[in-house]
């Protein structure tokens, strides 16, 4: 066979793969994206204590859903969206918020490029018992990738009524049992505050809780093989959570 | 005359045995020892291990069907990048699939799905068998090894699952049938990839004693 064939064989095979790939991800995409907001929903609902199917998740988001917040550092709320508002699909919404993009735009905020300035999401979602929970998204780093999580808030903005974490690519069976239900409910009726008002974040402690110096409403106990996973969800907690504090302080 | 050359039935004892040679004879993960490194990542549970068996499945089928196919056309000089291109295409096709109609599952292999492409298994077949043999027996050939494979993980999936979570498909039977109350302790070390290596060792333990021919005296 000549070169020439070879490189006509080539180029054919790689156009026609090329086309047969693109469509059917453009055919797909819809679904798969519908699918991802489906999930985050579900997380954001179960961190609220309420647990759903995944195909009832939006509907179910929509019923309970109060409101939407992006909330500045300074701890000014910068957008408000409501349920069934037009701009769902305005990237500044706080659910079309990609928490990574997020993180890197806070990092080189800090770093002093003040050209983009760093939004947080925040969601307000009503409980099964009709109070108003706040939401907060966070995400940090596991041992083998990202980790992620939602943290909700009684009222007073310190009590932690529920959490959600899901992660990427942790150890099945050791890191990647952050996001069992056993693990999420631990923390349920803790605390981020202390008692003199300072923000002391919530401990993942290694060998338990009660071995350990850390007072028991601000700690939940490791998981055992997990270690360098439970440390992440201890930082994200503590790193995400840092960034809500002026608007905490504010609405306290 | 030509007519009368009988046409060779679909499932002719030799096509029967290109699907069954390579199930326990020939299976490529005991017997070849190929495609090890994907059955220590995804064996931790039995449903991931089930759908890797599936899609691997899947693929090796369509990528033996389809470079048989085209065996006459390929060059040989690039026969190789042809075939990972059309493993590849494959394996992307499949994990977009999976990611939009079973999206838990597809959350569970993540990344193990793309890593077909690297089964060793895949391309050796195409390579040894698709490429010079006809679409039907090449089709069958490729389903053969992939089932082989395939009934590998879900027996390591099995065991790793029940001993090191007490459960299987996500039910808790040692929780059910009290065996917690006894003292008895979930062995951690079932969870870690090495522990799928203790298992296929088993296997190709008893695989060898049941079929002495396969031992290698040399």
């Amino acid at each position: 066979m000549s070169n020439s064939y070879i490189f006509r064989f080539a180029i054919i095979m790689v156009v026609l793969v090329a086309a047969i790939l693109t469509a059917v991800a453009t055919l797909l995409k819809p679904m798969q994206e519908a699918n991802k907001n489906a999930e985050k929903m579900q997380a954001i609902l179960s961190s609220a204590n309420i647990s759903v199917e995944r195909s009832e998740a939006i509907d179910t988001y929509k019923e309970q859903l109060l409101a939407e917040y992006t909330v500045s550092l300074d701890g000014e709320i910068v957008s408000t969206y409501k349920s069934g508002e037009e701009s769902a699909d305005d990237p500044n919404r706080a659910f079309n918020i990609n928490m990574k993009k997020l993180l890197d735009k806070l990092k080189r905020y800090k770093k002093g490029d003040l050209s983009e300035a760093p939004d947080l999401p925040l969601y307000v979602l009503k409980s099964t018992e009709g109070d108003s929970l706040f939401i907060i998204p966070v995400r940090g780093k596991g041992l083998w990738g990202p980790i992620w999580g939602n943290i909700a808030l009684k009222k007073d903005l310190n009590t932690v009524v529920g959490a959600s974490f899901d992660h990427d690519g942790e150890t099945p069976g050791l890191g990647a049992e952050i996001n069992t239900d056993d693990f999420a409910n631990q923390f349920k009726g803790k605390k981020l505050f202390n008692e003199e008002n300072e923000f002391v974040s919530i401990d993942v402690v290694k060998g338990g809780v009660e071995n350990s110096s850390v007072p028991p409403e601000h700690g939940v106990d490791a998981i055992s093989g997990g270690t360098i996973t439970s440390d992440g969800v201890s930082d994200m907690i503590e790193d995400v959570i840092k960034n809500y504090l002026p608007f905490i302080k504010k609405h306290k | 005359m030509a007519e009368t050359k009988e046409k060779e039935p679909l499932f002719s004892s030799k096509n029967k045995k290109l699907l069954s040679e390579p199930m326990v004879r020939n299976n490529p993960i005991t017997v070849q020892v190929l495609g090890i490194c994907s059955a220590l990542a995804i064996t931790v549970k039995l449903e991931p291990s089930l759908v890797m068996a599936i899609s691997v499945i899947a693929i090796m089928g369509t990528a033996n069907l389809i470079i048989s196919l085209m065996r006459s056309l390929i060059p040989p000089r690039i026969r190789i990048i042809v075939m990972l291109t059309v493993i590849a295409s494959l394996v992307v096709l499949v994990d977009e699939i999976l990611a939009a109609f079973l999206y838990d599952v597809s959350k569970q292999l993540s990344v193990f799905v793309g890593l077909i492409i690297t089964n060793c298994i895949i391309m050796g077949r195409l390579e040894a068998f698709a490429s010079s043999n006809k679409p039907w027996p090449s089709f069958l050939d490729g389903i053969g090894n992939a089932a082989g494979y395939g009934w590998i993980l879900i027996i390591v999936g099995f065991f790793r699952e029940l001993f090191g979570s007490g459960e299987i498909f996500g039910y808790p039977v040692f929780e059910k049938i009290g065996l917690y109350q006894t003292g008895y302790v979930d062995n951690g070390l079932m969870i870690l990839p090495p522990a799928a290596l203790f298992i296929v060792g088993i296997i190709i333990w008893v695989h060898r004693s049941r079929h002495p021919e396969l031992i290698d005296i040399s």
